[in-house]
């Protein structure tokens, strides 16, 4: 047996054989055929084998994810029936007699090139359509084994080198147990998404792929960030023991669902959800969230051809703001563009992404798509306790300028006769330093503040959060970090304001009681660890918390901080 | 053979489901059928052929038909088009 050490991604232990989704080795020769008639049947075989498959494959996503994503794979199937791409590749076996493989990937290839000269974004993640099915083709003629996340149909846990979107898209969350990566952080998207399946992932594994083969059994600890291969009867005895703890202590956070959220010493704060779409209530509610501290739109922009009418976005606000039932909702307004993208707007690529148009600063160039979503905000707000919120704002002309158009819009839709909420708060979110530094001029004008971490840190810090080599810089306990923390909500309070934040750090264990001492009012982060917080907090003294977060801000290094943090959380 | 000419009124032109759809309908068919935007001819039984046009919101495109089945054929793609809000 032997262990990986990774970031522990997401809590829980999971113990099940290994599934690699890793690509298969699909390289070929050239050969010479002579019987060129019994070559195309077995090419016909791979291509009939591969309809097949992914028929399967829709129909598993059509009632899993619904007939809009199914429809790709629709899209998928026509590519292998299609003549022109038939046809040319038969004509080459004949003329040219030479392999299936060969025949068929100088033909794909060729299609590929086309659709990736074209200048539309579009067109060229079309290309990326037409790799993926001649793929699957290929490798049945190879006789090699493709991997089918969607079809797997024992428990697994999954061994990959990273997770994009699709692929978690695709995973049924019925046997996925858990999963582990090469690469990728707390914040990146498998992290993200193991949270929000609730089930436990360790990531930035950097050897998974490598030292983990299929059927292998596997137990993936997201509490320590280990990952165990082949373990001995003993260390699964000693881990199934373990889990059953885990689920005790889950039994016990539970009691806490329906409390408030109180420290030792009696103060309340506020503790909030993330959430991407109206699906995610449940587990809001399930885990006592006192509030939805970001619900992040851009979910409704995504994965679509055009962009979402202002009907479709007041149901998904209605239904959000109902289901909160009158409990406080923070929409933060759209933000896309750098690395989050959105096909069908065609932006140009970026060499920065994150330092480029995007957020605020594309709504407000954009002002037809964002009046569109401030109108489908405005009419949801009679509907519960809304929060407006805007992202990305780096100088008070921004955010004043965001807030005209949406008063804009208000005193329309009031003169059209539709009902708007009179309290609707007005905010924003925190995430670039000059905003930080200019906490107290903002808190005059706004009214309320979202600390984003995961930005701030890295723009504080200058260090790209997907940059696997400049990782060590993503530091939340870096004293630098701190104070622009402290400044924002001393700022927010002395105009009797308010500050949350809804970044990766406001569910952090370590972080909790610096944040409870320098006085933060509301914390928002992933639902299932709402208990976990509010258990955590009713143990923690606000103003001994206070001394503490007063003591790290003088200190010299993030060790430093952590190691205080541990000596008087301890105590 | 025959032919008749379309325009595009869908927001997203001819592009992903609409492709499909389009597609789907022309492969029920014997006749070759084909679509022409902008001089450009493509068989509308390929989807990477329909998709490589481009077509946008607002295009005049021509489908014609020709072969046994070509008046059905072209009834039902007219279909298509409208139903689906694609075409008028």
């Amino acid at each position: 047996m032997s262990f990986l050490q990774g970031i522990a991604a997401s809590s829980g232990i999971a113990i099940a054989k290994a599934y690699r989704l890793v690509e298969p080795d699909l390289s070929f020769e050239k050969k010479t055929v002579n019987d060129t008639a019994e070559e195309i049947a077995r090419f016909q075989l791979a291509l009939s084998t591969s309809k097949g498959e992914l028929e399967v494959i829709r129909d598993n996503a059509n009632v899993q994810l619904g007939a809009d994503k199914a429809a790709i794979f629709d899209a998928h199937l026509l590519v292998l029936s299609d003549p022109e791409l038939i046809s040319p590749i038969e004509d080459k076996i004949r003329s040219e007699q030479v392999n299936a493989e060969v025949a068929l990937k100088e033909t794909s290839d060729m299609f590929v090139t086309m659709f990736e000269q074209m200048d539309n974004e579009y067109m060229q993640e079309r290309a990326a359509d037409i790799r993926d099915v001649t793929k699957r083709v290929l490798a049945h003629l190879l006789n090699v084994k493709i991997v089918n996340p969607s079809m797997i149909s024992e428990e697994a846990v999954i061994i990959a080198e990273d997770l994009t979107p699709s692929d978690t898209a695709q995973l049924n969350r019925e046997f996925v147990k858990g999963f582990t990566t090469d690469i990728g952080g707390r914040t990146s998207h498998s992290a993200i998404m193991a949270r929000s399946m609730e089930i436990p992932a360790v990531v930035g594994t950097k050897f998974s792929t490598r030292d983990i083969e299929n059927g292998d059994i596997v137990i993936v600890d997201g509490i320590k960030g280990l990952v165990h291969i082949n373990p001995t009867p003993e260390v699964i005895a000693e881990y199934e023991n373990e889990a059953r703890k885990y689920e005790e202590q889950k039994a016990e956070w539970a009691k806490l669902v329906n409390e408030k959220t109180v420290s030792a010493d009696g103060h309340h704060v506020e503790l909030a959800a993330n959430i991407g779409t109206p699906k995610d209530l449940e587990g809001v509610v399930n885990n006592g969230g006192e509030a939805v501290g970001l619900y992040r739109t851009e979910f409704l922009y995504m994965g679509r051809d055009n962009l979402p009418t202002e009907e479709e976005q007041f149901e998904s606000y209605k239904a959000v703001l109902e289901g909160m039932k009158g409990k406080p909702v923070v929409v933060r307004t759209l933000d896309i563009g750098g690395d989050k993208e959105l096909p069908y707007l065609d932006l140009p690529k970026e060499m920065n992404p994150f330092l480029g148009f995007r957020a605020i600063r594309l709504c407000l160039e954009e002002q037809d798509m964002f009046r569109t979503q401030l109108r489908a905000l405005l009419r949801a707000s009679s509907y519960g306790n809304l929060k407006i919120m805007f992202p990305m704002i780096a100088t008070l002309d921004e955010f004043r300028d965001a807030k005209a158009i949406l008063l804009e819009e208000k005193e329309k839709l009031v003169s059209e006769g539709v009902k708007i909420s009179d309290e609707i708060e007005i905010g924003i979110m925190v995430e670039i330093p000059s905003t930080a530094v200019m906490a107290e001029q903002f808190a005059k004008e706004v009214d309320f503040f979202s600390i984003g971490t995961n930005d701030l840190i890295q723009y504080t810090m200058a260090a790209d959060r997907m940059n696997e080599r400049v990782s060590y810089l993503y530091q939340p306990y870096n004293p630098a970090i701190l104070r622009l923390v402290k400044m924002v909500i001393d700022a927010s309070h002395k105009e009797g304001k308010w500050t949350g934040m809804c970044g990766e750090m406001a569910g952090d264990e370590t972080a909790i009681p610096l944040l409870l001492g320098l006085g933060l009012d509301e914390f928002s982060m992933s639902a299932t660890s709402i208990l976990k917080a509010r258990s955590l907090i009713s143990k923690l003294n606000r103003t001994e918390m206070e001394a503490l977060a007063s003591q790290a801000l003088q200190m010299n290094t993030a060790e430093e901080v952590v190691q205080a943090v541990k000596t008087a959380t301890m105590a | 053979m025959v032919e008749k000419q379309f325009k595009v009124i869908a927001d997203t032109g001819i592009h992903a489901r609409p492709a499909t759809l389009l597609v789907q309908a022309a492969s029920k068919f014997d006749s070759d059928i084909n679509l022409e935007y902008k001089g450009k001819k493509v068989n509308l039984k390929s989807i990477m052929g329909v998709m490589s046009l481009g077509v946008g919101q607002g295009a005049d495109i021509t489908i014609s038909a020709a072969g046994a089945d070509e008046q059905d054929a072209l009834n039902a793609l007219e279909e298509t088009l409208k139903k689906e809000g694609l075409a008028e």
